[in-house]
């Protein structure tokens, strides 16, 4: 699982903000680190139990292998006892040890418990094997909830950060979802807290066992023999140090190897959507060239990243080794001058081993750790996003509004650099249709937008039934709306959820009816599954126009006073496109209606025409008054129904993305 | 699929290979040696008190532990060389092989499967064969070494291994199979996650607008409860993992010191070969678990495997002649004799005996409701698709005989989504004619309407463009596309649906200038809106995969019901007329 961290990063650099990917760079590493171990606050009693119960399940094992070099000490002092003559006190063997010239080994006995030609004593073995035994079962089972309570903390620790994140997209101003790439806010969401829900698993649960095993095994092996401890110890600042070396040459070799990753992955990504394009302009040569060099610089950065960091492992147990010839080398003098017990050895080789094992842990775990590190910030990042502003005074809470709308004296911009609409007077009566229409970028959609209060006005106000309709919730005031996009909304469920979606309540018979009125009622009928025909994600099952259709179905069964209704423009077959606009004009029926067209064919029975160029009303009226005019409708008209050219330039400055 | 898959792409690598083996073979036996010289220590040396042979005996291990360390990271660095080496050549047969496919597979794969295939997929591999090199060869040695150790130290207490390594075996397996379907599971929920996060960023303003927020939470954090119940499940059973390994191992050092001690009693050994044993016992259960660890990454590697192996297996639809044809003449003239095309195991065509001619100088249009084929029938002509019946004649030639480069070279295609490549204004344009001069961008863009908006653009022609071409608006980017066929200056033009994102306006104005340049060449457009293709010289209307009338806009207004009903969709009578 650890490996997916794995994923290409996205390119930087000028293109760079259109993909999802932890950043090159992790700014703020240690006060994201704080931040995401300040979080685990909430849980603090879980977390004093998890350590509490690691505490104690790394002493019972670290006590282990003391207790396993007594045994051996048992059965050596048994083995040097069972060859002394029997009878003898320990003094006169000793004695005569050293009267047969060895000297050493008389050393050693000295310093052993040992009772001249009595053998191992298994049953005091038998007890110390007994209790080691009950030791260690102690310490699984300990270290197993441990585990479990572990688990418990990160997930709850994530599921909320998921939470958090979700109600925080609810308080975020449009403008941020508009201004981001969608799937760099999913990356987001998605994997970079899969990311750190993954380090902080492995983190939290493995780096205080590791720590508290390496203090552990520190204080019995000082508790052993100072002397080999000291040996031992050594060996911490040795790792401490080529895992720095090490991880200070690896680094910038991975960031290339994720940087290429990003720019070849672009490449690909490239070439197989205009996979057409390249075929057609016999480009294939030069994007394989192109994809080549890429490749082999990303073949050059990750074999050097993959060696260096490689090293570790083997320069860790290279460590280990050169401690553990130390010990035996070390050890063995001491116990043959009768400084230590042949089980202390044998216990310090294992501790050794216990203690080396850990560290080359925490020296692989530091990888983990940044890329947990960097996932958090970026989660961070749209924690700390500003939000829109708060409903404070919500002073009017309309209930039955009668939907007449004013626009006075409006400006409003996206970017105070290009002022797009500036002092725009508009009013729409109770129960009119008012059609609005331009070239692309003439402001036509920020008008919805401004009217639903996705965004707010820079000066001037919009009412609502004479109300500002930023004295109102946002909640109140949309409830009174009623939307039909170009881009069709449904989400993943049946049909019948998607038709019901602005009304759970609504019975069988309403939906039907909507559907009835929407025109959609025959084709999902011919449906397999029928109402309960599962939409999917690409909503392949129901084409574009029969989409359109069920989100009018939609607006129906909402009932709204006021409608917005934004055409489509191409892709919809001309037969469910004729179904559409009788839908849309029997919805039309009896609520203010601001209809953003494309099609002139369509509007000509509007109360009001409105003509926007470049964020500014040009013309409004209706359509024959507007034709008789001659201005710019007649010639957006006119270009449309004979093909003809019109030599004035209508465009509107183009708004950039 | 994954072993066949790295037996052929590994095969260049086979003298690195060896070299690896070797070296994780030398590593891993000195490794194995050291416990034993340890024993020796003990047995020769702290036993009889020689301080000289400890002393001798260690610089032998020093020695021995500088062998290891050496072909230990000459193990490393041929393995990673060969992984990434692997991995290297495995993407570039899977990019030239997506190169050969026709617009079909493309299609079948889907391209963000393609590239899912060419990165990601490739990566699991690599890393997979990356780790073997590095740690899984190791194991098997490892166990194998540390087994022939073990009994050369004592036969007898080896025998306990027969005991442990089989229980350590059947735990750790029965863990992860536990484990397998739950993080399945894990991946579907955490799917799910994506799809209704999805959904709630693409329909902010739906939900906002609808009120809904509050039903979304719910259904997010349904979802959510969903995804960490697994999770809990999950952690808990990895929680499991560990401390049961280590009890295994524990126990089995107690059983051995147990059964040990007894023959160190008896005298059938020494000392120091317990202490030798316990590290091999050691030794050998952490490879068994590393080994088992490693095949847990397997089954998604092999997944992998199976998805690169499927698009290398694809055998492209279109293929180039092997001896093709030369052109004697470059006319434009394209001709459709009863064309059809279908899927493979497709029951219903899509396009069935279409016929039609579209000529040099003349606009040919074709019309038709979504499904007709009418985007098919494009693709035929730059064998993007070809034909499953009927010809496809350019220039005469049944386009088949023809060298696919050579007849693409007399085609200028602007595809229904207006894709731009990352670049410079300049680079999109010289795509299809990469000398051409300022002066020609510049004519073309002209022609496209383009012209303004690059000047106002800060940089000309060398403003940036991004991937895709998402830094301009929908309509820029189509008339750059347009622009870019154009540089081209083919004897064919082919439009599918281009002009869709143009108002009414720009789009009229585009199609008299593109006239001008067009007077030599064959245009043949695919169109929604009437207003763009009713001046055309021919309209070809199809339904269903059919042609039901062919004709100027006048001639169908009275002879085809289907054109009518297209024309009446979008004019009323008076405008049609």
């Amino acid at each position: 699982m650890s490996t997916s961290t794995s994923r290409p990063a996205p390119p930087r650099g000028p293109l760079g903000h259109m993909m999802g990917g932890p950043p090159a760079k992790a700014m703020d590493f240690k006060g994201s680190r704080r931040r995401l171990v300040g979080r685990l606050r909430s849980e603090r009693r879980l977390v004093a139990t998890t350590f509490g119960l690691a505490i104690v399940s790394v002493t019972l094992s670290v006590i282990g292998p003391k207790l396993l070099g007594n045994a051996t000490d048992l059965i050596f002092t048994g083995l040097v006892g069972g060859r002394l003559p029997a009878g003898a006190s320990k003094a006169q063997a000793i004695a005569d040890l050293r009267a047969s010239g060895q000297g050493r080994t008389a050393d050693m006995v000295s310093a052993m418990d040992v009772v001249p030609g009595r053998g191992v004593d298994f049953a005091a073995v038998g007890q110390i094997l007994l209790v080691v035994l009950m030791v260690y079962v102690a310490a699984s089972v300990f270290a197993w909830f441990q585990g479990r309570v572990t688990t418990v903390i990160v997930q709850n620790a994530v599921y909320r950060m998921r939470a958090d994140v979700e109600a925080k997209f609810g308080r975020m101003p449009l403008s941020y979802f508009d201004s981001k790439p969608r799937g760099e806010l999913l990356s987001r969401v998605t994997n970079d807290i899969d990311n750190v829900a993954q380090s902080l698993q492995q983190t939290l649960s493995q780096l205080l066992t590791s720590l508290l095993t390496v203090v552990g095994v520190i204080a019995v092996m000082v508790y052993i023999s100072p002397v080999l401890a000291v040996v031992a110890l050594v060996t911490v600042p040795i790792s401490a140090f080529i895992t720095i070396t090490i991880a200070k040459r690896s680094q910038p070799q991975f960031l290339r190897q994720w940087s290429t990753t990003g720019k070849l992955n672009g490449h690909v990504e490239e070439t197989y959507t205009g996979h057409e394009l390249v075929t057609v302009f016999g480009r294939k040569d030069e994007s394989v060239a192109a994809f080549r060099e890429l490749n082999a610089e990303l073949y050059t950065s990750s074999f050097k990243a993959q060696f260096i960091s490689g090293l570790i492992q083997p320069s860790m147990m290279f460590v280990a080794n050169l401690n553990y010839v130390a010990i035996a080398v070390i050890g063995g003098l001491r116990v043959a001058s009768g400084a230590i017990s042949l089980g202390d050895v044998q216990a310090f080789i294992q501790y050794s081993r216990q203690f080396t094992q850990p560290l080359t842990q925490v020296a692989s775990m530091a990888n983990l750790l940044q890329s947990g590190a960097a996932s958090a910030e970026r989660v961070f990042e749209v924690l700390d996003a500003p939000e829109q502003s708060a409903d404070d005074s919500p002073v009017v809470s309309p209930t039955k509004v009668s939907g007449r709308i004013a626009f006075e004296d409006v400006s409003f911009s996206y970017d105070p650099a290009r002022p797009l609409i500036e002092n725009l007077d508009l009013v729409a009566e109770p129960g009119q249709t008012i059609a609005i229409v331009g070239p692309t970028g003439a402001g036509k959609t920020t008008l919805a937008n401004l009217l639903l209060r996705f965004y707010d006005v820079d000066s001037g106000r919009v009412t609502l039934d004479g109300v500002d309709i930023r004295d109102m919730r946002r909640e109140d005031l949309r409830a009174n709306f009623g939307m039909v996009l170009q881009d069709t909304w449904l989400f993943g469920g049946s049909i019948r959820e998607n038709i019901a979606y602005g009304a759970e309540d609504a019975s069988e018979a309403q939906i039907s009816e909507a559907a009835e009125a929407a025109y959609a009622d025959h084709f999902v009928r011919t449906l397999p599954d029928g109402y309960d025909t599962v939409i999917d994600d690409d909503g392949a099952s129901v084409s574009a126009g029969q989409r359109q259709l069920l989100t009018i179905a939609r607006a129906f069964l909402a009932d709204p006073a006021i409608l917005i209704l934004d055409e489509a423009t191409s892709s919809v077959d001309t037969r469910t496109e004729a179904l559409v606009q009788r839908a849309m004009a029997a919805l039309r029926t009896g609520r203010t209606s601001f209809v953003i067209a494309h099609r002139l064919s369509t509007i000509r029975d509007a109360d009001r025409i409105v003509v926007m160029v470049g964020g500014a009303i040009v013309e409004q009226g209706t359509h024959p008054a507007l034709l008789a005019a001659g201005g710019a409708y007649h010639r957006l008209y006119s270009a449309q129904f004979s093909g003809a050219i019109a030599d004035e330039d209508l465009e509107a400055p183009q708004p950039v993305g | 699929m994954l072993v066949s898959l790295l037996r052929v792409y590994l095969r260049p690598y086979q003298r690195p290979i060896a070299l690896i083996v070797l070296f994780q073979l030398i590593s891993t036996i000195a490794s194995l040696y050291l416990p034993g010289l340890n024993a020796q220590i003990i047995d020769l040396g702290v036993v009889t008190g020689d301080t000289g042979y400890i002393v001798h005996t260690g610089v032998v291990m020093l020695g021995v532990t500088a062998v290891q360390i050496v072909s230990a990271i000459a193990a490393v660095y041929f393995g990673a060389r060969t992984a990434m080496a692997l991995g290297r050549d495995l993407r570039e047969s899977v990019f030239v092989k997506v190169g050969t496919f026709a617009a079909q597979e493309v299609g079948r794969f889907g391209a963000p499967s393609l590239i899912t295939r060419s990165t990601n997929d490739i990566q699991q591999v690599q890393m997979v064969v990356l780790l073997t090199f590095t740690m899984m060869i190791a194991a098997p040695i490892m166990s194998i070494g540390g087994i022939i150790m073990a009994l050369r130290q004592d036969v007898y207490l080896s025998s306990l291994l027969l005991v442990i390594v089989p229980t350590l075996l059947v735990c750790v397996i029965l863990i992860i199979s536990k484990m397998r379907p739950l993080f399945r599971s894990m991946q579907v929920k955490i799917d799910l996650i994506n799809q209704v996060l999805r959904e709630q960023i693409g329909g902010v303003r739906v939900i906002r607008a609808f009120v809904k927020d509050t039903h979304e939470r719910q259904r997010f954090d349904g979802a959510s409860t969903d995804l960490m119940d697994v999770s809990v499940r999950v952690g808990r059973l990895m929680a499991l993992m560990f401390p049961t390994v280590m009890l295994v191992m524990n126990v089995s050092s107690v059983a051995v010191m147990w059964v040990g001690g007894h023959r160190i009693a008896d005298g059938d050994m020494q000392i120091g070969t317990l202490t030798a044993f316990l590290s091999y016992l050691m030794q050998i259960l952490i490879s068994v678990m590393m080994a088992t660890f490693m095949v847990m990454m397997v089954p998604r590697a092999e997944v992998s495997a199976e998805r690169m192996t499927e698009v290398l297996d694809t055998v492209p639809s279109v293929q180039a002649p092997e001896a093709p044809l030369v052109r004697t003449r470059h006319t434009g003239d394209v001709e459709l004799r009863e064309a059809s095309f279908s899927y493979p195991g497709a029951q219903e065509a899509v396009l069935h005996g279409v016929s039609l001619v579209a000529r040099p100088g003349e606009t040919t249009a074709i019309v038709g409701s979504t499904g007709s084929g009418k985007s098919t029938l494009l693709n035929l002509i730059p064998r993007l698709v070809d034909v499953t019946g009927g010809v496809v004649l350019v220039d005469g030639h049944d386009i088949r005989l023809l060298d696919p480069a050579d007849l693409r070279s007399s085609i200028g295609l602007v595809p229904q989504r207006p894709f731009l490549f990352g670049g410079t204004v300049a680079t999109n344009l010289r795509y299809g004619k990469p000398d051409a001069t300022d002066e020609e961008l510049w004519a073309a863009l002209e022609i496209a309407q383009a012209r303004d908006f690059v000047e106002a653009m800060p940089e000309g022609l060398s403003s940036v463009i991004a991937q895709g071409g998402t830094n301009v608006s929908g309509g820029q980017r189509q008339r750059l596309a347009i622009a870019r066929a154009v540089v081209k200056a083919p004897d064919i033009y082919l439009f599918d649906d281009s002009f869709s994102a143009l108002d009414y306006d720009t789009d009229a104005r585009l199609r008299v200038a593109l006239r001008a340049v067009t007077a030599k060449s064959a245009v043949i457009i695919v169109g929604q809106r009437i207003s763009t293709i009713r001046n055309a010289e021919r309209i070809v209307v199809l339904d269903e995969g059919s042609v039901v009338g062919t004709g100027t806009h006048a001639a169908l207004m009275s002879s085809c019901e289907t054109y009518r009903q297209i024309v009446l969709s979008q004019l009323s009578e008076e405008e049609a007329a």
